[in-house]
């Protein structure tokens, strides 16, 4: 793989990350458990479609082939899809989302502090922009998972399970492939697997104020970098895809 | 009245920008003081209104009953003296 090529696949995974973690935040438009709550999760969906927008395009940019950031999101199959695993899963109840928020934020907290300092000017201004609104999500999702696991036991109940259930979904964040590693060589993408220890222990303190109990690390999901996923994504893509497919290049 | 079941509400007050005084934008439900600000954050301040936000419990504020309106307002109404509306301003102060 070119470097060219490298760079166009990284800012896919990105951009999918956002995009895909857009869609099911903004699943909780007029169903989250209170009318605060409903805004909080738009907020952030909201957050995500700009820095997929921001990301898809530059991917497009990148593969010079005149694809817009409309193009990747609404053209590509299953197996063109790079998101994390973890970002697909369906919401279940509010603490699995709250749980999945607080997980995918803490890494990204590290993770776009890292791609700040990219070699890549456009990916280190993204990341700038970006870090802002994670900041904001991982208080907002630790603050939450702080009150559910010391609220009622129905609500311990709900986190602890949110938190089992997730937890053999987050190694996959801390893969790196060829794709990153050879992007990482020039500086242009952080090296993820260097992040764990701090992400573990980002997350340990909240679970820990939030006195439930940490899964041991056993087997861990993975397959997403290679458009491998999980049964969801598909149906996330017929919906999200539907208009471009059934009128194609409809506008209004 | 139905009973809200939805943890206590708190008022919202926003600054617009610095030195400008708070302004009452509405009320959030919160469980707590963290949650309160965060709440008002995301329900009020989504367009850039604000740089400052207070939240205040419902509980705690202070409000005159309506049925003292006589009382409280009317004996103002007629004292035109009261006004300080009969001296030039200073040039320059605008925010009187």
């Amino acid at each position: 793989m070119t470097e060219q090529q490298s760079l166009f696949n990284y800012c896919l995974r990105l951009g999918d990350d956002a995009l895909v973690q857009s869609y099911r935040l903004s699943e909780w438009c007029s169903s989250a458990p209170i009318l605060e709550e409903d805004l909080a999760l738009t907020n952030f969906a909201l957050d995500m479609i700009g820095r997929a927008q921001a990301l898809l395009s530059y991917a497009g940019t990148i593969e010079g082939k005149g694809r817009t950031d409309d193009d990747l999101a609404y053209k590509r199959g299953e197996r063109q899809f790079y998101n994390h695993l973890i970002t697909e899963l369906p919401n279940g109840d509010f603490a699995f989302t709250i749980a999945r928020i607080l997980f995918i934020s803490a890494f990204e907290y590290s993770y776009y502090n890292a791609l700040q300092h990219s070699s890549d000017a456009t990916l280190a201004a993204i990341a700038a922009k970006t870090i802002k609104e994670i900041k904001y999500h991982l208080s907002h999702a630790s603050e939450w998972a702080i009150r559910l696991g010391n609220g009622t036991d129905e609500s311990h109940g709900r986190l602890q399970r949110a938190i089992n259930s997730l937890w053999m979904y987050t190694g996959e964040l801390f893969e790196a492939d060829e794709v990153e590693a050879s992007l990482a060589k020039v500086n242009i993408c952080p090296d993820a697997p260097q992040l764990r220890t701090n992400w573990k222990h980002q997350v340990e303190s909240v679970l820990n104020e939030a006195t439930v109990t940490i899964p041991k690390d056993e087997y861990m999901q993975t397959g997403s970098r290679l458009g491998i996923h999980t049964e969801y994504l598909g149906h996330i893509l017929s919906e999200m895809q539907y208009l471009q497919r059934a009128y194609p290049e409809a506008t209004w | 009245m139905a009973t809200d079941s939805q943890l206590a509400t708190w008022e919202v007050f926003i600054q617009s920008k610095p030195g400008a005084n708070y302004i009452h934008a509405g009320s959030v439900h919160a469980s707590d003081k963290q949650m309160a600000l965060q709440n008002a954050r995301d329900t009020y301040t989504r367009r850039g209104e604000g740089t400052s936000i207070w939240a205040v419990p419902t509980s705690e504020i202070a409000a005159s009953n309506p049925d003292d309106n006589d009382m409280f307002f009317d004996p103002a109404n007629d004292k035109m003296y009261r006004m300080p509306t009969f001296y030039v301003m200073p040039e320059g102060a605008k925010a009187i």
